[in-house]
C-alpha cells in the first residue's frame, strides 16, 4: 500500500457509524474508499450536498455535482442539496461530526496552516476556516514531511494560521499522534518504523504514549 | 409584466463600474450566457462578487483575461492563474472572505441584516481591520453584509412570474444572490406556464427576480 493510501486507510478508523464527515482535498478524498463496511457515513460537501457518492463513471457524469474540490461525484440514497449560506451553517454551527483536511504544517499545539504560504499571494481560502471553527472533530491527515524533506509536524507555524482551534489527531505515513492539552502524544506508528526516526522527522517535541500500538494490522486498529 | 430579455438586452443593463454578484461554484451555476454576453460589450471596471472568477478563458475567467474587472470579492481565486497574474500586477483588487463568511454575508444583504459575528478568520490575517469582539470567551469578527447593483444567477427551471427551481450542487450561492441585489437577471435552462412549477420545489420565489434569460440567450 503506498504511503497516501496507508495514511487515508488509518483515518478511516476513525470514523463512527453515522458520523456526518467533510472530506478535504488530496489525501482526505482517500479516506472514502477505505470507509469500514460495516459502518455507513455521510459525506458532506460544502457546495451544498449531504450524501456524496464516489466519482461517477465516464458515462455518468452530471456537470450538476462536483465536490469541493469542482471534480464529478455521484450522490448516495437519501442526499440532499442546499445553498452555500445553509452548507457553511452547519459547518460552523457544529453540525459536522469529523473533519479530514490536510495541512501546510501542524504545530506541537495543534494548530493548523493550510490556507497561504509565504512570499506568495494570498488569493484563495475557500472553506479551510469555517471547516477548521465548527467541526466537533478534526483530524490532519498528512505526509510527514515536505518532497523536500521538511518536517510538517513544527514546534511554532512559519506558515500564516488557520485557526486558533486545535486539532485532534495528526495521521501520517510513519505515526499518529493525538493532540493533549500539554502538547502532541504519539500514539500509533509504522511497525518498520523506529521511534528515532519519527523524532528526527518531528519538527516538534512529544511525548510517547506508555500503550503505543503499531499499525501492523490496520483492520484490527480499534478507533479510540 | 414580461420577465423575459435576451441575454444581449440583460447585457446592456450593465454599467461601467457596476457591483455584479455571479452565482456559481467555479463553473457550476454559472450564469454563463450572460457572462460571454458582457464581453461583447465596452463595459469596464467592474466590481464581481462571486466565490471564483472562472477558469482561465471560461466563465468569469473572459472578463479578467479583457481587464474588465477591477475588484473582486470571494474566497477562492487561487485555480485562475489569471486572476494571480492580475492582482500581481495591480490590475485587479481582490477582498479574500473565509467561504461561510461570504455566503453568510451575501444572505445578510439580502435579508436586512446589518451585520454578523462569526468566530471564522479571528486570530488570522483576514482579521486585519475587522472589529472584534469577545463573546462568552470565545472571538468574533464582525462581517458587515454584501450588496450588489446587478445579480447574474443561474437556475434550471422558471416560470413565467420569476419563480426558479435549481439543479442539484448548482444551487450553491445563486438564491442567496437572488435576495441580495436591486436588480436581479436569472438565466435559466427552461421557461414554462405560471403555475407548471410544483409550489413546493420553486427555491427562489419570483418576487426577487426581474429579468429571466434563456440559456443561449434569445427571447
Amino acid at each position: 500500500m503506498k504511503p497516501k493510501e496507508r495514511i487515508a486507510k488509518r483515518a478511516s478508523r476513525e470514523l463512527k457509524n453515522r458520523d456526518i464527515v467533510n472530506l478535504g482535498i488530496g489525501i482526505p478524498t482517500l479516506v472514502a474508499e477505505y470507509i469500514p463496511e460495516n459502518i455507513q457515513v455521510f459525506l458532506h460537501s460544502e457546495n451544498g450536498i449531504l450524501g456524496v457518492g464516489p466519482a461517477p463513471k465516464a458515462d455518468a457524469v452530471d456537470p450538476d455535482i462536483v465536490n469541493a474540490g469542482k471534480l464529478p461525484v455521484s450522490i448516495e440514497e437519501g442526499a440532499s442539496f442546499f445553498d452555500s449560506a445553509a452548507s457553511f451553517g452547519m459547518i460552523r454551527g457544529g453540525h459536522i461530526d469529523v473533519s479530514i483536511l490536510g495541512v501546510l504544517q501542524v504545530d506541537r499545539s495543534g494548530r493548523v496552516a493550510n490556507w497561504a504560504v509565504p512570499g506568495k499571494s494570498v488569493l484563495g481560502v475557500g472553506g479551510a476556516m469555517d471547516l477548521l471553527e465548527g467541526s466537533k472533530k478534526v483530524i490532519v491527515t498528512t505526509m510527514h514531511t515536505t518532497n523536500e524533506g521538511e518536517p510538517k509536524i513544527v514546534e511554532e507555524l512559519s506558515y500564516p494560521i488557520t485557526s486558533w482551534r486545535k486539532v485532534d489527531l495528526i495521521i501520517t505515513e510513519l505515526a499518529v499522534f493525538s493532540v493533549q492539552e500539554e502538547g502532541l502524544l504519539l500514539i500509533d506508528k509504522q511497525p518498520n518504523v523506529t521511534l528515532q526516526e519519527i523524532i528526527e522527522k518531528t519538527g516538534a517535541h512529544f511525548e510517547v504514549d506508555q500503550n503505543l500500538i503499531e499499525i501492523s494490522d490496520l483492520d484490527g486498529v480499534v478507533a479510540k | 409584466m414580461n420577465k423575459i430579455i435576451s441575454s444581449k438586452e440583460a447585457a446592456n443593463l450593465i454599467k461601467n463600474g457596476s457591483r455584479i454578484m455571479v452565482g456559481g461554484f467555479g463553473l457550476v451555476g454559472s450564469p454563463l450566457t450572460i457572462i460571454e454576453e458582457i464581453t461583447k460589450t465596452n463595459v469596464n471596471q467592474l466590481e464581481i462578487i462571486s466565490n471564483n472568477l472562472g477558469e482561465p478563458g471560461k466563465g468569469l475567467g473572459v472578463l479578467v483575461q479583457m481587464k474588465k474587472v477591477k475588484k473582486a470579492i470571494g474566497s477562492y481565486f487561487t485555480s485562475n492563474p489569471d486572476v494571480v497574474k492580475a492582482y500581481q500586477s495591480g490590475e485587479l483588487e481582490v477582498e479574500l472572505l473565509p467561504q461561510g463568511t461570504f455566503s453568510e454575508a451575501i444572505r445578510a444583504g439580502g435579508t436586512g441584516i446589518g451585520g454578523f459575528y462569526t468566530p471564522v478568520g479571528a486570530g488570522t490575517e483576514l482579521a486585519a481591520a475587522k472589529e472584534e469582539r469577545v463573546i462568552d470567551n470565545k472571538h468574533y469578527l464582525l462581517q458587515t453584509p454584501l450588496k450588489a447593483d446587478f445579480a447574474l444567477i443561474k437556475a434550471c427551471k422558471a416560470d413565467e412570474l420569476g419563480n426558479l427551481t435549481y439543479s442539484k450542487s448548482a444551487r450553491n450561492f445563486n438564491p442567496l444572490m437572488a435576495a441580495s441585489a436591486d436588480i436581479v437577471i436569472a438565466e435559466v435552462e427552461e421557461i414554462v406556464k405560471a403555475g407548471e412549477l410544483s409550489p413546493e420545489e420553486i427555491v427562489t420565489p419570483h418576487l426577487f427576480v426581474d429579468y429571466l434569460v434563456l440559456k443561449g440567450g434569445g427571447r
